[in-house]
């Protein structure tokens, strides 16, 4: 198995990707550690005619603190997301996320801007960056938007990246002490993709009851989502486990529940309720320790 | 178009086409075919090989993306005529039956001693997920780790 024929180029400056997108346009792909894209390239899913590698852009693989905000370049690999010090200080959640996926092979050479755009509905990072509200900047020939990690699941590997764009940085506000969060998952036996994962990010008030809740899944549906219905459903409650394993059981409603070789919805369905509920008790577990 | 890097220390540098994967590279260019090729499909680890020092599955890497790398192969770990310690304990601890996964289970037993010395059995378990063997039933090559791993520490001192 191999890909079709390409021409490769190795980017060295975001400015460089950019120009090289313009002038390739729809017969080029941006290539990031290539753990989504040359797979399908061997299964001629995808056969584009130039390969825009952007992982030895310097500006695209650091991490750092500015402004108050964690800044994660999008060629890090999931392996120095999950060993950084700074995340996993900080941004617990994300490190947690980036540690579950695939196996260590894989995460040596898989990016963050590389998983967010490939938007694979059985993805790790999705969950976490909607329940960290992050914040992903894209950039364009001449400038640059910011997209709420909100606005930019649209469905099934679909995004909000447009032609021309290249995604540059991940940012989330630290996770301030005394809050509780977690991400757990079902992994797939063989890739260890997510059959079901759930993330959580819980602060209790004096009395133990949720000042906050947010509570993301990935792997039932299309897309990740946060799930508003469990967090309506915690907010202002106690802690307690009747409270969480009541709110958990509304995860999967309204939810098209993907099926597969793998799993039937309804069995998809009842891994959403079981792991909201797990990763709600384990945030809530750490938000009082 | 070209390429140059550095495998097992010595530096080449050869005319490649872009879709040229990592692992042919290797067997078909360089001649080292230690290195195994299984499932074409990122998921048995056979094809593991160190990139700039980190397990990857070179089946899923272009040779073109290794420019300018250092890749250390199985060929790569035996020194000055003698094995590894990561091959003497596969030797020692019976780790292998047909020997097809094991180049790649070394290569990934060997980014996990770069991590940690004293690796716990579940820390073993967890940076093999990526390596299928389809004969030992893994406990051997466990034990192999392990034993690789204490010989490490015993000869740094530790
Ligand atoms: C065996 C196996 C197991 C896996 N298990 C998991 C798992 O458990 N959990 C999980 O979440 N993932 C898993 N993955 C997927 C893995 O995380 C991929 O690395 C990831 O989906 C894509 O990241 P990449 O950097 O490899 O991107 P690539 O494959 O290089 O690119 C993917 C897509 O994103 C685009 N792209 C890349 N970088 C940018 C950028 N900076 N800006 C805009 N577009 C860009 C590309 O053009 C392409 O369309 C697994 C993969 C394999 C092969
Ligand atoms: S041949 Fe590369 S992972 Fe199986
Ligand atoms: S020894 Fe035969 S596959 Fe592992």
């Amino acid at each position: 198995m191999f890909p079709g024929q390409f021409e490769y180029h190795r980017a060295t400056s975001i400015k460089d990707a950019l120009d090289l997108l313009k002038q390739f346009g729809d017969d080029a792909k941006l290539l990031g550690g290539g753990h989504s894209l040359i797979p399908m390239m061997k299964l001629r899913l995808a056969q584009p005619a130039h390969l825009i590698d952007v992982t030895k852009i310097a500006e695209l693989c650091a991490i750092g603190e500015s402004n108050g905000k964690i800044a994660i370049g999008a060629a890090a690999t999931h392996d120095t997301v999950a060993n950084s010090s700074l995340v996993r200080a900080k941004l617990g959640l994300l490190a947690e996320a980036a540690a579950a996926i695939g196996d260590v092979q894989v995460r040596n050479r898989g990016t963050i801007g590389g998983s967010l755009t490939h938007a694979d509905p059985a993805a790790d990072y999705p969950a976490a960056a909607l329940a960290l509200e992050a914040e992903i900047r894209l950039d364009h020939e001449g400038g640059s938007r910011t997209v709420k990690a909100a606005d930019f699941f649209l469905d099934l590997m679909t995004t909000a990246v447009q032609p021309g764009e290249l995604l540059t940085q991940v940012s989330c506000a630290p996770i301030p002490s005394g809050t509780g969060y977690a991400y757990l998952k079902h992994p797939h036996p063989a890739s260890g993709f997510a059959m079901v994962g759930a993330a959580a990010i819980v602060t209790l008030d004096r009395n133990g009851k949720f000042a906050t809740v947010r509570v993301a899944v990935t792997g039932l549906g299309p897309k990740a989502f946060r799930a508003n219905a469990v967090e309506a459903a915690l907010a202002g409650k106690a802690a307690d486990a009747a409270t969480i394993t009541a709110a958990a059981a509304k995860s999967a409603d309204g939810i098209d529940a993907l099926a597969d070789i793998h799993a039937s919805a309804d069995y998809r369905a009842e891994l959403a309720r079981v792991y909201v509920r797990r990763a709600i008790q384990a945030a809530v577990a750490r938000a009082k320790a | 178009m070209r390429v140059n890097l550095t495998i097992n220390g010595h530096p080449r540098g050869d005319e490649i086409e872009p879709r040229l994967l990592l692992v042919h590279y290797l067997r078909d260019v360089a001649g080292l075919t230690g290195t195994h090729v299984g499932c074409e499909t990122t998921l048995c680890g056979a094809c593991t090989v160190l990139l700039d020092g980190k397990a990857v599955k070179s089946c899923t890497v272009l040779a073109a993306q290794a420019d300018g790398a250092s890749v250390t192969t199985v060929e790569g770990l035996a020194k000055d005529g003698g094995l590894h310690p990561i091959q003497e304990g596969f030797w020692e601890e019976h780790g292998l039956q047909c020997g097809y996964c094991t180049p790649g289970m070394m290569m990934a037993a060997v980014d996990l001693l770069s991590r940690t010395t004293n690796p716990s059995e579940d820390e073993i378990r967890h940076a093999l997920e990526g390596n299928l063997c389809r004969c030992t039933g893994y406990q051997h090559i466990i034990k192999a780790v392990q034993y690789a791993a204490e010989k490490m520490r015993a000869a740094a001192g530790r």
